[in-house]
């Protein structure tokens, strides 16, 4: 059980670690893809643990808000690559063009 | 147990590749094996709504979009592995490392208790449980997400439209500026060289020769170029498919 959270725990760091050294804006978006996933594994875990759904149903809520958060942010990513021929998280450091 | 323990390196080690990996490709295909593992564990906790649902929406939908954005992006956006900030790299390390450590130390201490298992939760089948709850107590959070998915997705509609800046050239304009190009710069008016065609190859990653038997670089398509798949056309791969065609001939 406490298995489940250790690894849970180590994908989450893994993620953060990659949004801190990673450059390549898809990149790190897909880090913050792997912290969500990390967070649904430790909410099942507990919902197993406590014998309630409402953890798997928290889990559910999350891929809903993470793929909202995909569509948006990638949709971002794009237009910043339109106007600056680059995805670097460097090179975006101004508001206006 | 066992699925966990066969499939937690696995994944641990595609986390890795994801943070490793140079190019975004291959970051994209160990998240993907991250996401189908994590649905497996999903399975083997007693959770095989969210098992279907982490197999559609995170390796069916997202990973589609994100591969989807990288192709749109190209080979060309090489990631630039300078650091603008000195000594960041180590720094993040040295966080995670000890967030790492206090994550685990806090899970270990924290966590008591019996494992109940979720098999009277699921008494009458997993999903209806989840539909239960979903319409009862959370159907509140049900009807936020209805609104946070049309917000996304106008989002994502205003942010993908592209303002044209200027007026549209006319065909005059585009064939003015391209001898203006030639004047000023020399630069060719016509159309690019086309791919040579050898005798063993007909694709388009074989450059064309000018008569003295070098590459025309500008022959070959730019992704191509960028990812070094040229096949080379020098003026020995030349002789060698002439001495096959002649044996015992000197093609010069």
């Amino acid at each position: 059980m406490t298995e489940y959270l250790g690894l849970s725990m180590l994908l989450f760091t893994i993620g953060a670690a990659g949004v801190l050294v990673r450059r390549n804006a898809i990149v790190v978006f897909m880090c913050v893809e792997l912290m969500l996933n990390a967070a649904n594994l430790a909410l099942v875990s507990f919902s197993r643990r406590h014998g309630e759904l409402d953890g798997q149903l928290a889990a559910f809520f999350v891929m809903v808000v993470a793929a909202a958060e995909v569509v948006v942010g990638l949709a971002i990513i794009v237009s910043i690559y339109r106007t600056r021929r680059s995805t670097s998280v460097d090179d975006a450091s101004l508001l206006k063009a | 147990m066992t699925a966990f323990w066969v499939l937690a390196p696995f994944m641990v080690l595609a986390a890795l590749g994801l943070v490793l990996a140079r190019k975004a490709v291959h970051a994209a295909l160990c998240l993907a094996v991250v996401m189908i593992s994590l649905a497996v564990l999903y399975a083997a906790q007693g959770a095989p709504f969210l098992f279907a649902v982490q197999i559609v929406v995170y390796t069916g939908a997202i990973m589609m979009l994100f591969l989807f954005v990288l192709m749109l992006v190209g080979v060309e956006s090489a990631e630039s592995l300078a650091e603008s900030i000195p000594g960041q790299r180590i720094g993040a390390v040295v966080v995670a490392l000890v967030f790492g450590a206090l994550g685990v130390v806090g899970v270990a201490q924290s966590v008591t208790g019996a494992v109940v298992g979720v098999d009277a939760a699921n008494e009458g089948g997993n999903v209806e449980g989840l539909a239960a709850l979903m319409f009862g107590p959370y159907v509140l959070a049900f009807e936020a997400t209805a609104a946070l998915l049309i917000t996304a997705v106008l989002g994502a509609m205003v942010l993908a439209h592209r303002e044209r800046l200027g007026r549209r050239l006319t065909q005059r304009e585009v064939a003015e500026g391209r001898l203006q190009d030639y004047a000023h710069h020399g630069t060719h008016p016509g159309q690019l060289p086309t791919p040579g065609v050898f005798a063993r190859h007909n694709a388009v990653d074989t450059p064309a020769l000018l008569p003295d038997g070098s590459v025309v670089e500008t022959s070959v398509p730019a992704p191509l170029r960028a990812r070094d798949q040229v096949r080379p056309g020098d003026r020995s791969e030349v002789d060698a498919v002439a001495r096959e065609l002649e044996p015992g001939e000197d093609p010069r």
